[in-house]
């Protein structure tokens, strides 16, 4: 019988069970342990681990990303929790100037197995600066990992790999992911990075979605049923290391790409994905394909809904845009409104 | 002070300040080719803590560490050549001056960044809590240019909350890279900073090694026997050279000799020097002086990195 549960106890399962298997694991960062526990993520670890294997941490992320660094040069596994990207960038130095580093730039002597938790926001209004994806930040520095999973099946396997990892790994989690539901094994197990997950199969044209826009995708790809048209839809779960083959095995066979990101366009995720294919399309003198990409619009996020609903890519903006790739301009009006996720969203943020 | 005292302090002294000597002189040939950012004059400081560290306790330094590295026992053949980027460099060439790590000895890196491994060294001490390891301790050393970054204050802060068994050296050579402790603060009040955030802080005037050594010695022994969180001194120093690069800078405008004066004067190397007697010192200088050549000729002869080396160590 499957066992169904959320997204966001998927990454309490996990790292309780990792804490339980490994005495080094422990959890920090800002309001852990507090009632709203990371919307359950870190709920009950402290009363079972104790305080000093889950601990809330003053509002100082720099040093608080490198005390983390610190444990785990001398052998702990830290997880340093986010409750938004956005304030991972007070963290930026230590993760790009040592975390990713470190290893390289003391020529194999230490290494730096943490986990830094962050959650991108969406909905109510939350703005500017509650809503940032920045994994392609991330995944432009060499020494990092980047993991963006969006089923509670890969956030539970990806978080326990995450942890296992001896490299520092940024773990992407979305606001709207959270209270997903879906199957998930009660046994810890590992999801491996650089596997890409093909979530829908189809044959004429691929998206690729990343994080929120995976779940996004796939009800565009119900949409476009709706034009005959059967789009594939898959899931790179880890964006460092990316698993191209997948992605263009996928593309060899629809001929069309469609990346769909849950960011900004430039110089993201899609630019790298489809620089990816291409590159792969020519060197084998493979007739390029089709190509599009999909993302934020290149502004700041604003709060007021119906602008922030512009904002982002939907089910139709995305069945659009995938439509156009394989009809051209002919014209489609999917029908499609916004997700129940994001209409019914009022916080705990 | 017992003379086995000062024949290590010594050697420890002498051995850096010729060290960082015969780099400079070596550095017109272009052999090195890494920034080097010179201790000469403040090795005291790094000599007079480590001595009253154990093998087991760990450091943390900037990128001016050669002193540091050395005083803690980092391996000085692996040191020069890394600086000229050979192979058999402690990071394989692929760390530079400003990137020293010997895990063996406890050098636990160094960084270009200033301020970046205050917190590691408190992360580090967190972890020593967290095993229960009791006679160890973590110390971060860091300049007065460290202090006016906001890491520093934050980790001051948690370090002092969860009371955690690291010492803070904070280098005082009163400029940051060319710009004067005035230029930066108000009040040159860096020990009553570290004493605001609920640690026992002190300054230490005059490079005065044996002063260092005792009050490191001590502190060190309040936090093993968990009597004390962390604790704080402030080390007044001077920096003789450049800020970066093997020359004198008296020249430049930004500071004059006559500053400099009272530090030469004041040289702990001699000032320890005079507490032995004469054979014993000559002893100890040309055993350190057939060590330095024989770094420096390993260094020349050692292979560069294989170009597969690029590639490696970027992950675990």
């Amino acid at each position: 019988m499957e066992r169904i549960i959320t997204y966001a106890e998927a990454i309490r399962e996990a790292t309780a069970q990792e804490m339980a298997r490994d005495s080094s694991v422990f959890v920090l960062g800002m309001g852990v342990d507090d009632h709203v526990a990371m919307w359950g993520t870190t709920a009950g670890l402290q009363k079972k681990f104790g305080r000093m294997r889950v601990f809330d941490t003053p509002l100082s992320e720099d040093a608080m990303t490198g005390v983390a660094i610190g444990s785990a040069l001398a052998g702990l596994r830290p997880i340093h929790a986010h409750i938004r990207m956005d304030f991972l960038l007070l963290a930026t130095n230590q993760i790009v100037n040592i975390a990713a580093k470190a290893r390289y730039m003391y020529g194999g002597a230490v290494k730096i197995p943490a986990v830094f938790r962050s959650v991108i926001g969406r909905s109510w209004g939350q703005g500017a600066q509650h809503s940032q994806a920045l994994h392609s930040l991330f995944m432009h520095v060499p020494g990092l990992k980047v993991v963006a999973p969006s089923t509670p099946y890969d956030a539970k396997g990806a978080l326990i790999q995450s942890i296992r990892d001896d490299n520092p790994v940024l773990f992407i989690e979305h606001r709207m992911l959270h209270a997903m539901r879906g199957h998930v094994p009660a046994r810890p197990y590992a999801v491996p990075f650089g596997r890409a997950r093909v979530l829908r199969k189809g044959s004429d044209v691929t998206i690729i979605a990343v994080s929120y826009l995976v779940p996004e995708s796939l009800r565009a790809a119900r949409l476009l049923e709706d034009a005959r048209i059967r789009a594939e839809v898959i899931d790179p779960v880890s964006l460092s290391p990316l698993d191209m083959r997948t992605i263009v095995r996928s593309v060899k066979k629809t001929g069309r790409l469609l990346v769909a990101d849950n960011a900004w366009l430039t110089c993201g995720a899609a630019s790298e994905i489809i620089t990816r294919t291409i590159e792969h399309f020519q060197g084998a003198r493979l007739p390029v394909p089709k190509i599009a990409r999909i993302g934020f619009q290149p502004v700041t996020c604003p709060p007021s809904r119906p602008l922030e609903n512009l904002f982002y890519p939907n089910p139709r903006t995305i069945a659009l845009a995938a439509h156009q790739l394989v009809r051209g301009k002919r014209r489609w009006t999917p029908r499609g409104e916004i997700s129940r996720e994001i209409a019914e969203f009022r916080g705990p943020f | 002070m017992n003379s086995s005292l000062a024949v290590t302090l010594y050697r420890s002294l002498y051995r850096i300040r010729r060290v960082e000597e015969e780099i400079a002189r070596v550095y017109p040939s272009d052999k090195i080719q890494s920034p080097v950012h010179l201790s000469i004059g403040q090795e005291g400081v790094s000599v007079g803590v480590c001595e009253a560290l154990k093998r087991d306790d760990v450091v943390f330094g900037t990128y001016r560490s050669h002193a540091l590295y050395l005083a803690k026992g980092g391996n000085l053949k692996k040191m020069i050549a890394e600086l000229y980027g050979k192979a058999t460099g402690a990071a394989h060439g692929k760390g530079g001056s400003m990137h020293l790590i010997d895990v063996r000895a406890g050098v636990m890196g160094t960084s270009a960044i200033v301020g970046t491994t205050i917190p590691q060294a408190v992360g580090y001490a967190y972890a020593m809590r967290y095993r229960r390891e009791r006679n160890r301790v973590a110390v971060s050393f860091f300049g007065d240019g460290g202090v006016d970054e906001g890491v520093w204050h934050e980790s001051m802060n948690f370090a002092a909350l969860k009371k955690l068994p690291v010492i803070f050296i904070c280098e005082n050579n009163f400029y940051a890279i060319n710009s004067h402790e005035r230029a930066r603060h108000l009040h040159s009040n860096i020990v009553e900073r570290a004493r605001a955030y609920g640690m026992p802080a002190e300054r230490i005037e005059g490079n005065d090694i044996l002063k260092i050594f005792d009050r490191v010695s001590k502190a060190r022994a309040r936090i093993v026997a968990k009597k004390s969180g962390p604790a704080f001194f402030e080390c007044m120093t001077y920096r003789w050279r450049e800020h970066v690069g093997p020359d004198e800078d008296y020249d430049a405008g930004y500071r004059s000799r006559r500053e400099l004066a009272p530090w030469v004067k004041n040289d702990q190397i001699l000032r320890v020097g005079q507490l032995l007697a004469p054979a014993s010192r000559a002893k100890i200088e040309r055993a350190v002086e057939r060590e330095i050549a024989s770094a420096f000729r390993l260094a020349e002869k050692s292979p560069f990195p294989k170009a597969r080396e690029l590639y490696t160590d970027v992950f675990a």
